[in-house]
């Protein structure tokens, strides 16, 4: 007959003896291993230097043709506004089209059907803003998806798999940067994925590629030697809307108070 | 065309992508999962806290509240863009995301709920399974009815005292266990919604409460709605049944007058608690516009303009004034009759309904801009799929299965039991 004190003891003498070998194969996770040899790893990073842009939507040309974005639907994955402030204090913004065909006149789009001319001589400053999913650090359209069909890669971006959304809305809904749209034809969620299947090619994504002014740029922000880290790291960069707590990974250059 | 761009008008400066891409079945949802929970919460207050009064009641707002459950994810279904792949949720569902818990939330309250049921119901499905049983040449029709009795009374024919004692403890437990799966399914919906960091109108740690109190106020007022039509249509049958040559009648019946006189009772009754939950939600409603107003941060600017301008009609009219102002009166005012508190019933669920468009509706009224805004033009007339679903062919399709639901289940579960006189006042 075992005492209390024997069972006591036995057991806690098992537990221990179960419990060392888990430990030991914890300790040498090659994975855990291979990923603490080499720490520092791909984050990708996007820089748009506002004030080199022009507004002439090559960017959302190219992006449309490349991610194959039905061309004259009224969403897009990457767009440009325009911002206008009057000398009497007024600020307009549009984005007719997403940008798509460039701004060649003087009219804001109003909504509706509505425009306004704007004179020349009215105006006080006026800029172009590009922008694209922010691939942010703590993206809230993956926390909010209910099925994980929305994901962050190990790189930072986050992607969609357009054969497991259940095209519940959620995601767009979460999103504070409104870069998320149903596609029309294939029905899920669709966003920016700094053209994934570009960049792990060692391309550039299409609208950094199409731009002729270099507004655009893209890099991995974790190379020391990448330019896109280093103007990050060196110079004053600021981010949108950082009041939501997403820490978006696409940086602007020359971004003023006047952006949404 | 890009979803939602058919019904979405946009104004000044709105991101391009931006649509109202949650429509009226999304308004369907909260409303209909607070119907639910509300109809729950009322049959408790009899199970769980012996308001006796309430007994009739109490078992008629919990077999529709059996009917409203299986009608409750219905609008969620409509809406996804997959209805098919609905079933990733419980496949993959990722956690983070407040609606990843619906299935198990859903399915743990649907089974407090039928479980109650099936103790609320066995006496009689062993009174109405066992004399078939015993019977030898069945009809077809017989055949039937003993198949989906015998099976309900899952092979228990004991009808004991002792056993039928255990039966009733086991529905104050069920009961009990329910008030807070009800009140968290509910909770949650609006938690689905208050979560939404990036939608300044939603975003509310006050949303889930608000939600379940209103989901309260509703779900009394469908009961009541639906129990006084009920009564109705027996009276009238009763008076069609009475005949001179028929005045006597079997002890189980109740007469006219008895019926009328019972159905106020349970009206009159019942009302109290809908004034109460009403109270709450205005209360609490008042406390979130009041402090947005106070605390006027960022996004004030342009919710002012929408709550104040935009959707004024909707909110201060609609939902204030008709939905809440007027029923509060009319059943306040002394001498409650059927007629005055059928339309404060109506008027207090129009309320209800007119909070959950408010909030559904008007929260994407303005864009993530801050600086421009959408409406919602409700498809009225379909002419695909589509806009038959998220319009509003597919909001009232919705609003009038728990109806239909609610016609068939009484049929095996019926809820009013003529051996059991309700309380009269």
């Amino acid at each position: 007959m075992i005492s209390r004190r024997d069972f006591i003891k036995y057991s806690l003498q098992g537990i221990a003896a179960i419990a060392v070998p888990v430990t030991a194969i914890e300790i040498i996770n090659p994975s855990k291993l291979f990923a603490s040899k080499d720490a520092r790893e791909i984050r990708w990073g996007f820089l748009v230097d506002t004030g080199k842009c022009v507004g002439c939507g090559f960017c959302v040309k190219a992006c449309k043709n490349e991610n194959e974005i039905p061309y004259d639907i009224n969403a897009s994955r990457t767009w440009v506004e325009r911002y206008v402030l009057t000398k009497d204090g007024r600020v307009l913004a549009d984005s007719p089209r997403a940008g798509r065909d460039g701004f060649i006149t003087g009219r804001i789009e109003l909504g509706q059907g509505k425009y306004q001319d704007i004179k020349n001589e009215d105006i006080e400053k006026a800029f172009f803003v590009p922008k694209l999913c922010n691939q942010c650090e703590n993206p809230p359209c993956v926390q909010v998806c209910p099925v994980g069909a929305t994901y962050q890669t190990k790189d930072g971006v986050v992607l969609v798999d357009r054969k497991w959304c259940i095209g519940c809305g959620y995601c767009i809904m979460a999103c504070p940067y409104g870069v998320r749209f149903f596609h029309p034809v294939y029905h899920t969620a669709e966003k920016c994925n700094f053209c994934y299947h570009r960049i792990t090619k060692g391309l550039k994504t299409a609208c950094v590629e199409a731009c002729p002014f270099g507004a655009r740029l893209i890099g991995n922000i974790n190379d020391p030697n990448d330019e896109v880290g280093r103007i990050i790291r060196t110079e004053r960069v600021s981010v949108l809307k950082d009041e939501f707590g997403t820490k978006p990974q696409v940086y602007y250059r020359g971004l003023s108070k006047e952006v949404r | 065309m890009v979803h939602g761009e058919l019904w979405t008008l946009k104004e000044l400066f709105v991101y391009p992508n931006e649509y109202i891409y949650w429509s009226i079945q999304i308004v369907m949802y909260p409303f209909m999962t607070g119907l639910v929970a509300g109809a729950f919460v009322l049959s408790s207050l009899y199970h769980v806290f012996g308001i006796k009064e309430l007994k009739e009641m109490a078992r008629f707002a919990l077999v529709f509240s059996f009917a409203l459950l299986f009608a409750a994810p219905m609008p969620i279904v409509l809406h996804l863009q997959y209805p098919f792949r609905g079933i990733n949720v419980f496949m993959t569902p990722h956690f983070t995301s407040a609606i990843a818990a619906f299935g198990i939330v859903f399915f743990s309250y649907g089974a407090i709920v039928a479980s109650e049921l099936w103790f609320l119901y066995r006496k009689h499905f062993v009174e109405v399974a066992l004399p078939l049983k015993e019977k030898k040449d069945k009809g077809l029709f017989e055949w039937i009815k003993f198949l989906i009795f015998c099976s309900l009374t899952l092979g228990v024919y004991d009808l004991s005292q002792e056993s039928l004692k255990r039966d009733e403890k086991a529905i104050k437990i069920l009961a009990g266990i329910g008030i807070p799966v009800a009140c968290f399914l509910h909770g949650y919906a609006g938690f689905i919604f208050g979560s939404v960091k990036a939608n300044a109108l939603w975003m509310t740690p006050l949303m889930p409460v608000i939600f379940i109190m209103s989901a309260i106020v509703s779900g009394i007022a469908l009961c009541m709605l639906t129990y006084i039509i009920v009564m109705e249509v027996r009276k009238i049958k009763m008076k069609s049944q009475r005949k001179p040559w028929m005045s006597l009648r079997l002890d189980s019946e109740m007469s006219l007058e008895e019926v009328k006189g019972a159905e106020i009772g349970v009206i009159k009754i019942t009302a109290k608690y809908l004034i109460l939950f009403m109270i709450f939600a205005i209360t609490l409603e008042l406390l979130d516009l009041v402090f947005r107003g106070y605390t006027a941060v960022k996004h004030w600017d342009i919710l002012r303009t929408v709550i104040y301008q935009k959707d004024f009609t909707n909110i201060f009219l609609l939902q204030y004034t008709f939905g809440n102002l007027i029923p509060f009166v009319l059943f306040l005012i002394p001498g409650l009759t059927i007629r005055r508190a059928t339309i404060g019933l109506v008027l207090a669920m129009m309320g209800v309904f007119m909070m959950r468009w408010n909030v559904v509706i008007g929260g994407q009224a303005f864009s993530l801009t801050l600086s421009g805004y959408m409406e919602y033009i409700m498809p009225i007339i379909p002419h695909d799929w589509e806009t038959f679903k998220e319009g509003l062919g597919g909001a009232v399709s919705i609003f009038v299965m728990p109806f239909v639901l609610f016609w068939v289940i009484a049929k095996i579960f019926p809820v009013f039991n003529a051996e059991e006189k309700p309380s009269v006042h």
